[in-house]
């Protein structure tokens, strides 16, 4: 038997009040293995009673070195780490990564493909949406709503899989356009999808949006304003129910959203029922987007034929010598980028993804940064808690939509 | 340049003497370490960056002064501009100022790039570790940190490496 170590909290000392020393507030910990600490997050809890006095999150678990061990593999092979993170938003990652890529050895990306794109990662949002709002109703014990949800993540992780043959960890976006065209199923795929979704996510609503219960639990609870939600790098959904009308798809376009019509929904709330809010909307405006890339997806190739970047094409392999020594070259060396530093920044389901990407003229990247939105989501959770109950906890901590892997890294 | 950034490269020149660098349309600016909270309080007042992207640190070893850089990404929302501070910070004993009194975000991030590079922020109000246990020795992202890996085991040595694998044994 492992001798079980007695915790020591004295490294706690400067977090939590000195009621907690004296016995007369309760230190308390929930997790790293419960239920609605959605991964393994670990909450250090100061109790007065019921009421949360301090919370003090403990991240890590979930550490997995994916900023070191992409600098040990070649831009191309590093990408496969990067599904590995965010969990709920793994083309959205790859699209972060290929972008900072395209940007660091400057690469054009055809339009077909940045269409496609386009409509991938906004499929991976209300994928990413649809888990949250089932575990946000399972958090608050309206079960049936987490059993709808993934029945409609079902239908969106089978359009992933007729593209790529896989589920989740597709890495089907590659740098310079994608791994390949979609199938001609595609199409049909994507509107079916779309024909039945508005009514679902109006089946939602009529199960959660009136419900009083679900209103008593969230109404008024863990207000977060604008200014505070800047110090602490709140960015997406949370940060657009405080009120901050921010969101680097209007701001900073990128792929063509320019060319699509969508509203940013805002309210200024700020608290749990307002997040709730922007993210039931959101599934409308990504239809509209998804819509409209579909209604105008241009035809023609989806990866860049820049040969020094991009792996030539299977068919050309057998026929072209040249394309058979640059998939040689580009799988065994990879391709060198030139010294110097990029950001590139993505709305991701949970807010900014940024990539910091350097290169320092080998094939392998110098160093990969992931400025991931859950990081800076949690963080300004320990202010948003104190006062209330450890029921409205749960509450709030599902409104952050927090995906461990995306923490830890 | 993007227009938009030209006064605040200039303040940012005249006031701490920093000097800059332009690459794929981006802005890096090297603010010197003691400066740093000054430049970066400038930046949030004057110049409407209301957040702080995120912190980071890339190693340049063997290179021994200045072997990191510490990097502030910023982004101004008003503005829709962003810009990215540089530190370079010496190899030995290497420090800097916190930045949790301007962005509090800084808490959390300057707690990771103490963890992965051994960079100490001075002032800093909760200095632990963030991702690693606490009783890691190192920082695993500087580059004399060696990647780690696990020794495959074959038929024929299976129990000896067995013996020195590190996991849990009941």
């Amino acid at each position: 038997m492992t001798q079980i170590e007695e915790v020591n909290y004295e490294q706690y000392r400067h977090l939590v009040s000195e009621r907690a020393f004296t016995g007369e507030t309760m230190l308390l910990n929930m997790g790293p293995q419960h239920p609605s600490t959605h991964g393994v997050l670990r909450l250090l809890l100061e109790l007065d009673g019921e009421v949360i006095v301090n919370a003090v999150p403990d991240i890590g678990f979930l550490h997995t070195g994916v900023e070191k061990n992409m600098e040990a593999k070649t831009y191309l092979k590093a990408e496969v780490m990067s599904d590995r993170l965010d969990y709920m938003n793994n083309l959205g990652n790859n699209l972060a990564y290929c972008m900072a890529v395209e940007k660091l050895v400057e690469l054009d990306v055809p339009p077909r493909a940045q269409a496609l794109r386009v409509i991938l990662v906004e499929l991976q949002r209300i994928a990413s949406h649809l888990v949250w709002i089932g575990t946000f109703g399972l958090d608050l014990a309206a079960m049936s709503v987490f059993l709808y949800a993934f029945r409609e993540r079902e239908q969106i992780l089978d359009i992933f899989e007729l593209c790529s043959g896989q589920r989740m960890m597709t890495t089907f976006i590659r740098p310079g356009g994608l791994w390949r065209d979609v199938p001609v199923e595609f199409e049909t795929a994507v509107r079916n999808f779309l024909k039945i979704f508005p009514k679902r996510v109006d089946e939602y609503e009529a199960l959660l949006t009136k419900n009083p219960l679900f209103l008593d639990r969230l109404l008024g609870i863990g207000k977060l304003d604008a200014a505070t939600a800047l110090q602490h790098g709140v960015t997406g959904p949370m940060l657009r129910a405080s009120g901050v009308k921010w969101d680097l798809r209007k701001a900073r376009p990128y792929m063509g959203y320019e060319q699509y019509d969508f509203d940013i929904p805002v309210r200024t709330e700020g608290d749990t029922y307002a997040r709730y809010l922007v993210r039931v909307q959101e599934f409308r405006e990504s239809m509209k987007i998804i819509e409209q890339a579909l209604n105008k997806l241009p035809m023609g190739p989806v990866r860049s034929d820049n040969r020094k970047f991009v792996p030539p094409p299977r068919s050309e392999i057998g026929v072209s010598m040249e394309a058979l020594i640059h998939h040689f070259k580009l799988w065994t060396e990879g391709f060198s980028a030139p010294k110097g530093s990029v950001y590139s920044a993505v709305e991701s389901p949970r807010g900014e993804l940024g990539v910091y990407l350097e290169g320092d003229g080998g094939p392998k990247p110098h160093r990969v940064h992931w400025r991931t939105p859950s990081f800076s989501n949690l963080s300004v959770v320990p202010k948003l808690v104190k006062g209330h109950l450890v029921a409205d906890l749960v509450a709030i901590l599902a409104s952050t939509d927090i995906v461990l892997g995306d923490i830890d890294r | 340049m993007d227009q938009k950034l030209e006064p605040i490269v200039k303040a940012l020149q005249e006031q701490f003497a920093a000097t800059y660098e332009e690459f794929r349309g981006e802005v890096h600016v090297f603010v010197a370490a003691e400066q740093i909270v000054e430049a970066l309080t400038l930046l949030r007042d004057k110049f409407d960056f209301e957040m702080l992207s995120t912190i980071t640190a890339s190693d340049y070893y063997p290179q021994r002064s200045p072997r990191f850089h510490v990097i502030y990404q910023l982004s101004s929302l008003a503005k829709n501009v962003t810009v990215q501070l540089r530190v370079p910070v010496n190899g030995d004993q290497p420090k800097v100022l916190t930045a949790t009194r301007v962005y509090e975000t800084a808490n959390w991030r300057e707690r990771e790039v103490f963890d992965m590079f051994g960079i100490e922020f001075e002032g800093h109000p909760d200095p632990r570790r963030i991702l690693m246990p606490e009783d890691t020795e190192g920082h695993p992202l500087r580059k004399d940190f060696p990647l780690g890996y696990e020794e495959p085991q074959f038929t024929f040595n299976f129990e000896e490496i067995d013996l020195r694998k590190p996991y849990a044994k009941e």
